[in-house]
Order: structure tokens, then sequence, then C-alpha cells
């Protein structure tokens, strides 16, 4: 009797329908809200990385295992790319500076960009795309693969042990590596002067350092931790937060390396804008 | 409309105190998508309960909710007396040390050997065990799996058979109290698939585990089963022993156990 009365049935319906509305109208707000869900997301993944940065068990072996895959396996790259780049830059500055007569400021001009500017920034994007890449790959196929969630069920976190690690080794890593590139790089230099002049190794050093000062060097040093630790969470986060099915790998790996080569250039200009407030 | 579920509700009272998880009205949807809609259960202590279903019908949706990978949208689990969803991440840390969680896809972590990937979840979970009991313990469950020759190679050496058994292995060897098993036979021939199931009611004697096992192979429900549930469109659709499904008339049920 009670489920044939057509007025309850009527009223069902639109209860539905209007469920059903509502339920649209909701997912098209989160879709206009997605942006400042993502920031938010952003900054609660940053506070689940300091709290379980400062946590008791940190995972030691698994940090030194991360140090190593950084620092040591970027080496012969940075190494190439770090020796050219002092090469390209002497040979390139060369003739004006024989122009204006003033060859032996060179030595002390290639340093001073390489160690500001040209070393990190030039280290970091390698490293974004290298690194950046290489951990949001990792990661975004262990959370496709349930291998995150299932190191969550054997009580582990996975925050602790993938992502903690990971992100403090980028950043005690790449600044090393940074330093690396820059002496590499006036190494190159020393080889590119050799080719058109006849500069000994060590005169080229003092020159170079001649010119080289402290504030050169403390403002490249700090910045160039910040790198190591957005390239570190960027591509972490990206990994971590990889979507289902085999293909949110490749979206993730590509949208690290893109999302921390950007961040990279944004830090260096703010750097680079506090450096010139400070002196 | 089926008695069977209404009997069960009744014992199911009656153990309560003996039930390991219990779920009640639990309900999960991703988007519009409802895959849970009502789902009462409960898991008494030492039993196997197969779960059977279609494909998609939210088997492992469940027992991810039982552990906490998945929120449910509505609904209370209580795992050993607590209710999971109260748990701050101590708590669920704890607890999640007592259950053993065999993914469908086996979820072996691919950086790491057979050997590293047991002693994974062993030397954080059993802290007082030293390396050589630790190594006495993989050998012994690796041999249970039928792989003791396996320890030092990476997953991507494996099959896919044996990468299932490997993942078994790494589930048990933490001796937990509540397995939950997301389709261990799938994937295996009949003849490791019976060894399996073999292994499986090893365990449950062994340690008195209680466990759910999700699967599609009858095979391995009639070895293993103490009670079988069958769900269908997110609800609990029928319930009882091996025997009542076999002698259904529903041709829901009849066309799983031809
Ligand atoms: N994290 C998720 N996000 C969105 N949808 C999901 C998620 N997990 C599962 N689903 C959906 O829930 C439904 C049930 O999935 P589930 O994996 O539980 O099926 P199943 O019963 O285990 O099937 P099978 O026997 O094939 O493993 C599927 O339609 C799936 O698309
Ligand atoms: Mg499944």
């Amino acid at each position: 009797m009670k489920e044939n009365n057509p007025v309850l049935k009527a009223k069902g319906f639109a209860t539905r329908q209007s469920l059903r509305i509502s339920e649209k109208t909701i997912a098209k707000k989160t879709d206009a809200n997605n942006y400042l869900a993502d920031v938010a997301d952003v900054f609660l993944f940053l506070s689940r990385i300091f709290k379980e940065t400062f946590s008791r068990d940190f995972e030691f072996k698994e940090f030194l295992r991360q140090c190593f895959q950084i620092g040591y396996k970027t080496l012969p790259l940075i190494s190439i790319i770090g020796a050219i780049i002092g090469l390209v830059l002497t040979i390139q500055s060369r003739p004006v500076l024989v122009n204006f007569g003033a060859v032996t400021m060179l030595p002390g001009m290639v340093a001073v960009s390489l160690i500001r500017e040209m070393g990190p920034v030039i280290t970091a994007l390698i490293c974004a795309g290298k690194i950046g890449s290489g951990m949001g790959a990792e990661l975004g196929s262990m959370k496709v693969t349930e291998q995150i969630d299932a190191m969550e069920v054997s009580s582990t976190n996975p925050i602790r042990f993938l992502v903690v690690t990971r992100v403090i080794a980028a950043t005690l890593m790449i600044p090393l590596l940074i330093l690396y590139a820059d002496a590499l790089g006036i190494f190159g230099s020393w080889i590119g002067a050799n080719i058109k002049g006849d500069v000994s190794f060590v005169l080229f050093f003092s020159q170079a350092f001649g010119h080289v000062h402290f504030m050169d060097l403390f403002p490249a040093v700090i910045k160039s931790f910040f790198f190591g630790a957005v390239i570190g969470v960027v591509g972490c986060y990206k990994g971590y937060n990889a979507g289902r099915g085999t293909e949110s790998v490749g979206v993730a790996a590509n949208s690290a390396v893109v999302l921390a080569s950007l961040l990279v250039i944004i830090v260096d200009m703010i750097a680079v804008q506090i450096t010139d407030m400070l002196m | 409309m089926n008695t069977p579920q209404t009997n069960s509700i009744e014992n199911a009272s009656k153990n309560r105190d003996k039930s390991v998880i219990e779920i009640k009205n639990l309900k999960k949807s991703f988007g519009d998508q409802e895959v849970l809609q009502n789902i009462t259960l409960n898991l008494i202590k030492g039993e196997n309960l197969v779960v059977l279903g279609k494909s998609g019908s939210g088997k492992s949706v469940l027992i991810k909710c039982i552990v906490r990978l998945l929120n449910p949208d509505e609904g209370v689990i209580n795992v050993l007396g607590e209710n999971i969803s109260t748990l701050n991440t101590k708590g669920l840390s704890t607890l999640r040390q007592k259950i053993g969680f065999l993914f469908q896809s086996g979820a072996l972590y691919d950086s790491m050997t057979v050997k590293q990937n047991l002693e994974f979840p062993l030397r954080r979970i059993k802290k007082n065990l030293n390396d050589k009991e630790i190594e006495t313990k993989i050998i012994e469950v690796l041999e249970n799996v039928g792989l003791a020759d396996a320890l030092h190679k990476i997953p991507s050496q494996l099959s896919g058979g044996m990468r299932k058994r490997i993942s078994l292995a790494r589930t048990i060897v933490v001796d937990p109290m509540i397995m939950l098993y997301d389709e261990p036979t799938t994937g295996l021939d009949p003849i490791t698939s019976d060894e399996i199931s073999a292994l499986i009611n090893k365990v449950q004697e062994k340690y008195k585990t209680s466990s759910i096992i999700i699967t599609h192979d009858i095979r391995c429900a009639h070895n293993t089963a103490n009670r079988i549930i069958m769900l269908k469109d997110g609800e609990v659709y029928m319930e009882g022993k091996v025997a009542d499904f076999e002698n259904a008339t529903d041709p829901f049920i009849q066309s799983f156990f031809q």
C-alpha cells in the first residue's frame, strides 16, 4: 500500500534527484577550488615532512643510500657540465676583455659569475632534471604498485622512510654538487684560457680567487641549500601523490621536473633580491 | 530475502565476544560510484572467512578499509575491540603490526632483494630478534612457499606467481593475529594453488590466525573456507557454509559454484 503511494514515490524521486544535483555542484565547486586545495596539500605535505624529520627514529641507512644515489651518481654528469660551462664562458668572454685590454680580469670574472650564478643555477637545473624526475618516477611507481601502502601496513611511516630521507639527502648533497661544479668550472676556464694564451694553473687560480669575496660565496651556498630542498620536496611530492595507473608515473616524473626547474629559478630570483638588499 | 543472512546475524550476536573484526553498516564511495553500500560482517576468532564477489564489487576496497588504507564514508569498523577510525597514528601503527595484509598486486619492494623484502617488516615489527633468528625465520617461510632458492633475486627477476608467493611469505613472516589475503591463489597453477591453500590452513592452525580470504578461485574457497560471504551490489548478498552455497538455487550463486 505504502510503496504504491504516488506522492511518496514522487517525493522519493525528488529527493534522489536533488541529492544528485547537489553532489554535482559540490563536485564542480571542488574543481574550482582545486588550485587552492593543491596549495593546501603542499603545505600539509611540508608540515608532515617537518614533523617526521624531528621524530626519534631517523632512517639512517636509507638516508645514506639516498646520499649515494643523489650525490655520487650525479658526479660524472655534473663534472662534464661544470667543466664545459667554465670553458665556454672563458672562450666567449675572452675577445671582449682583449678589446678592453683586460685579459688579466678574465679568471676573476669567470670565477665570480660561476660561483654567484652559473654554477648554482645550472647545477640545480640539471639536478631538477635528473634527481627530481628520478624521485618522481620512483615514488610514483611505488605509489601505483601499492608499495607505499604496503609500507604503511607494515607500520612503517612512508613519509619518514621515503620522503624525509630523500629531502634531507637532496638538501645536503646538492650544495656539495654545486661547489664541485664551481671548482670544475674554474678548472675548465683555465683550460679555456690556455687555448689562446698561456697561464700557469697556480697563477690562474690566484687571479681567480683574488676577485672572489666571502659575500660572493656565502649567499650562493645558502641558496643552494634551498635549491636542494626544493628539488627534493617537489620530486617527492609529485611522486608520493601520483594517481592510479601506470601513466601517472610518467606524469609525476614530468611535472616534478617542470615544477622543480621553475621553482629553482624563482628561488634564485628571490635570493638575488635579498642579497642585493643586504649588500 | 535470504534466510542465511538473518541466521548469521543471530549467530553474530552470540559470537560477539569472540569476533576479532566487526564491521557495521560500512559505506564507501569514490565520487559518484558507490562501491560499498551497506556492509555488515564479522570475523570470528580463528576462522577462515572467504569473501566472494564479482570483479569490481569492492572486495579489495573492503579490506583496505579494515586497515584504514582507505577511510570509510560511514559505518563502524572494530578490529580487536578497537574502533579504527578513532585511533591515533601510534595506535593505528600498533594495531597494524598485528594484521597481515597480502596485496592483490603483491606490492613487493622492487628496489630490494627477496631477502630484504622479508627483512623489512620483520626488523620493524619483531624488534627483539637477532640477525641469526631473522635469517632462520626468512628461510623457513621461503621454504613454506617453495621458493627458498629465490633469496637473493630481485622482484623483476621473478615470475608473476613467484612474486605472489614471495609477497605471501612477506605477509606471514611476522606471524600476524589477523590475516587479510587479497586473492592469494590468482594466477597460480592448480598444484601451487593447492599448496598455498594448504599453507593458509597451516598458518590458521599453527598460529590460531583469523583470516579473511578474498578469492575467485572456488577450489581455494573449498579448501580454506570455514564460512563464505558473497558480495553483490555493495552489500552482503549471502552468507553461509560451503555446502549452503553449493546447494543454493539462486542463479547468481550457482554461476560461481559451477
Ligand atoms: N582508490 C580508488 N579510487 C577510485 N576508485 C577506486 C579506488 N579503489 C577502488 N576503486 C573502484 O572501486 C571499485 C571496486 O574496486 P575493488 O578493487 O575493490 O574491486 P575488487 O572487488 O577487488 O575486484 P577484483 O576482483 O577485480 O580485484 C572499482 O570499480 C574501482 O574502480
Ligand atoms: Mg581486488
